[in-house]
């Protein structure tokens, strides 16, 4: 089996998961692995959100809940605690290596597609008119495409300057997959035009494992196992894309012997109340009941997904801020560079 | 919420994807056919999973019951977007020729099937069907998982204003001289938008405003009507979320914006709660410090098993720290907390279990 370099291979990494299993710290883990390795990482997210400012600990301000920024008055007012459409460096490395983040949604993409087609004097007007409404009815993924195409032109101008990646974190699973395969549905119903060579650029970045791979991020339980699953045969089916090892999130590290022993516990430690007692039981069952649960869900994942796997540990940290990032980030680098797997080895 | 479960007509259970929303919205239908009350339970989840739950191998676009031993009656359904709006064009539509027209064009076809908003849209139009027939006491929602969590409340806004788009309506309609005027510049307009969008676009639309005329009343008035019933007291909103951090602040961001339209969330159910296995705070300290201080006394599982509950418990704390925060930032004061279950809900047991803990 060939081996493959995770962080030279492919300019873009697209992190995909369903919601609620780590898909934004594990797009930061990724970005600040990447960076460990002396290189740029640009860690894209394509809805508007701050936890990056949490995670990298530069949200100082206070967050007014319910503010919320539409389409008309963005671009001229962004709030100062908010990543935006403008690059803010995340985090710097001794080696040189940083971490960048920007959000690029559909709205900023197209206003900026439509600034790049000579529109940029009506923008406003296909705003208020509503007709923007009706092309994006028409044309169902265009959002998307416009979003992967300003990826797409990102990738492009990286490759040019070999020392950058792209991390982008995806919308949730039910999204991502209409999110992934919209340009080659495109492609089918656009017969001609600016918007199809867009859809057509996109596909042929997709479709090519040198440019770009997805990576399904789940957790060891059963409906994320089985969803991610279903999704990696949709995406490499029926949208061609090359998928990279599937991350594993919040495994709880194998203890092992840790059947309780509550007698032996209240001899070797008498000074403990009954409460105590019982609390060491219940969570050394706890324990034990969840790491059988994860062993069978990694198990099945094994049997019905043959990409390589890796493991992030569940932490039992108060947060995840920059340290625990460091931290995860450094397991992530070291379990890529020993997987040896090829591109060549597909699903079907 | 025992009151908003026996009298409430509507509870719609809305919050970020992932937090097992449709397991809320099934527990607490379950819960109120149990209090002796006629429920139907309305999901959009096209997963197996609550059908699964509930008993029976599918839902459809058609209430159906759930046999039990409640004193109530429990109905589900799965709600099929395109099914209602084809039914919605067939109630406003002129005549046949016109109902073949519309669902045979392109945007049509798009719009029933693609655009997020509809999905929204017909949830909320399949709840005021069935609330405008008056054959529930309770109909329980479960909305969509939206990259915007607005979505279900703006969705007959954002289609009604689609449906009336002045600019297509405007090229349609060339009565008068100075309309004809304007015309000039709106048709050089779309040529710029064809030229970019592609002409079959801009031809799709037309045909599709074409035969949409003398519809689009129908369709905004019955739009008007249902977001009439959404801000009235007749609905009750439960927000749910789990307790992580991007989860919570999407919760809040939520709770926030239904404010802005005048409607205060009735109840916040945070579910999958990690079990606190030591509630007594002095007694989790004094087993800290015997950790620290006894370190090398003791034999090995003692060890593990303390340090392993200490682990446990900091997810516990992380968990309340964040709920805490979060009840602080609102003003809801009907909070439940739903703990995790060892296994993924998969019968009515467990629906029991949840809707046991929200009924109170």
């Amino acid at each position: 089996m060939k081996k493959i370099d995770f962080f030279t291979q492919s300019k873009v990494l697209i992190v995909a998961g369903k919601g609620g299993v780590g898909k934004t710290t594990v797009s930061a883990v990724l970005a600040y692995a990447v960076a460990m390795e002396s290189k740029k990482a640009l860690l894209v997210e394509v809805e508007p959100k701050d936890d990056l400012l949490d995670i990298f600990e530069l949200n100082t301000a206070v967050h007014s809940f319910g503010d919320t920024t539409t389409l008309e008055d963005k671009g001229t007012k962004h709030d100062s605690a908010a990543l935006g459409y403008e690059e803010t460096l995340l985090a710097l490395l001794p080696h040189g290596g940083q971490v960048v983040g920007r959000v690029l949604t559909a709205d900023d993409a197209l206003v900026e597609y439509l600034a790049n087609h000579g529109l940029k004097k009506v923008i406003k007007k296909l705003l208020a008119s509503g007709v923007l409404d009706v092309v994006a009815t028409a044309i169902p993924g265009i959002r998307d495409i416009l979003v992967l195409g300003k990826i797409k032109q990102l990738e492009r101008v990286q490759a040019a300057d070999s020392a950058g990646l792209i991390v982008v974190d995806a919308p949730g699973t039910g999204h991502v997959m209409t999110f992934l395969s919209s340009s080659s549905g495109l492609l089918d119903a656009a017969r001609g035009g600016p918007i199809r060579v867009q859809a057509q650029e996109v596909v042929d970045m997709l479709d090519d494992p040198a440019r770009c791979q997805v990576i399904l991020v789940t957790l060891p339980e059963e409906m994320p196992i089985n969803e991610t699953i279903e999704a990696a045969y949709f995406l490499e089916e029926k949208v061609g894309i090359t998928l990279g090892p599937v991350v594993v999130n919040c495994l709880y590290p194998v203890v092992k012997g840790l059947e309780p022993d509550p007698e032996q516990t209240a001899l070797e430690v008498p000074t403990l109340a009954t409460g105590t007692l019982a609390a060491l039981k219940e969570a050394a069952d706890f324990r034990l009941k969840r790491q059988n649960l994860q062993e069978e869900q990694l198990k099945k994942l094994r049997a019905e997904l043959p990409l390589p796997q890796i493991h992030l540990p569940q932490l039992f940290t108060r947060e995840i801020a920059l340290k625990e990032i460091e931290f995860l980030g450094a397991v992530f680098r070291d379990q890529i560079t020993h997987l040896s797997y090829d591109f060549a080895d597909k699903l079907v | 919420m025992k009151t908003l479960l026996n009298s409430s007509k509507v509870i719609i259970c809305c919050g970020p994807g992932g937090v097992g929303k449709t397991t809320i919205a099934a527990a607490i239908g379950l819960q109120a056919a149990k209090n002796g009350r006629k429920v139907c339970v309305v999901t959009i989840d096209p997963a197996r999973r609550l059908a699964d739950s509930l008993g029976v191998d599918h839902l459809n676009n058609t209430p159906r019951v759930i046999e039990g031993p409640w004193d109530g009656e429990l109905w589900a359904m799965m709600l099929d977007s395109k099914g209602t709006f084809d039914e919605l064009v067939k109630q406003y539509a002129a005549n046949d020729e016109q109902v073949q027209r519309i669902l045979t064009n392109r945007i049509y076809h798009n719009l029933s099937t693609a655009l997020s908003a509809t999905q929204e849209y017909m949830a909320a139009e399949k709840l005021y069907e069935i609330y405008s027939k008056s054959e529930f006491d309770l109909i329980v929602v479960d909305t969509p998982p939206t990259r915007n969590a607005l979505d279900f409340l703006e969705a007959p806004g954002r289609l009604t204003r689609f449906l009336e788009n002045r600019f297509f309506r405007l090229i349609l309609m060339p009565t008068r001289a100075y309309l004809k005027a304007f015309n000039v510049a709106t048709r050089t307009f779309l040529h710029t938008v064809a030229k970019v969008a592609g002409s079959e676009v801009v031809s799709d639309a037309l045909a599709f405003f074409q035969v949409f005329e003398g519809m689009e009343e129908g369709f905004i008035n019955r739009a008007k009507q249902v977001q009439l019933l959404l801000s009235s007291d007749a609905v009750g909103f439960v927000v749910v979320t789990t307790a992580k951090r991007d989860a919570t602040t999407e919760a809040a961001y939520f709770i926030g914006k239904l404010g802005h339209y005048n409607i205060k969330a009735s109840a916040l159910v945070i579910n999958r709660i990690y079990p606190s296995f030591l509630k007594d705070k002095k007694a989790l300290m004094n087993l800290k410090s015997f950790q620290r201080d006894h370190e090398e006394q003791q034999n090995r599982k003692t060890k593990l098993l303390i340090s392993n509950l200490c682990d446990l418990m900091t997810i516990s704390e992380s968990e309340n720290a964040i709920i805490s925060k979060l009840v602080d930032k609102i003003s809801i004061s009907q909070v439940y907390k739903v703990p995790l279950m060892d296994i993924d809900i998969h019968d009515l047991d467990g629906l029991s279990y949840i809707g046991n803990a929200l009924n109170t």
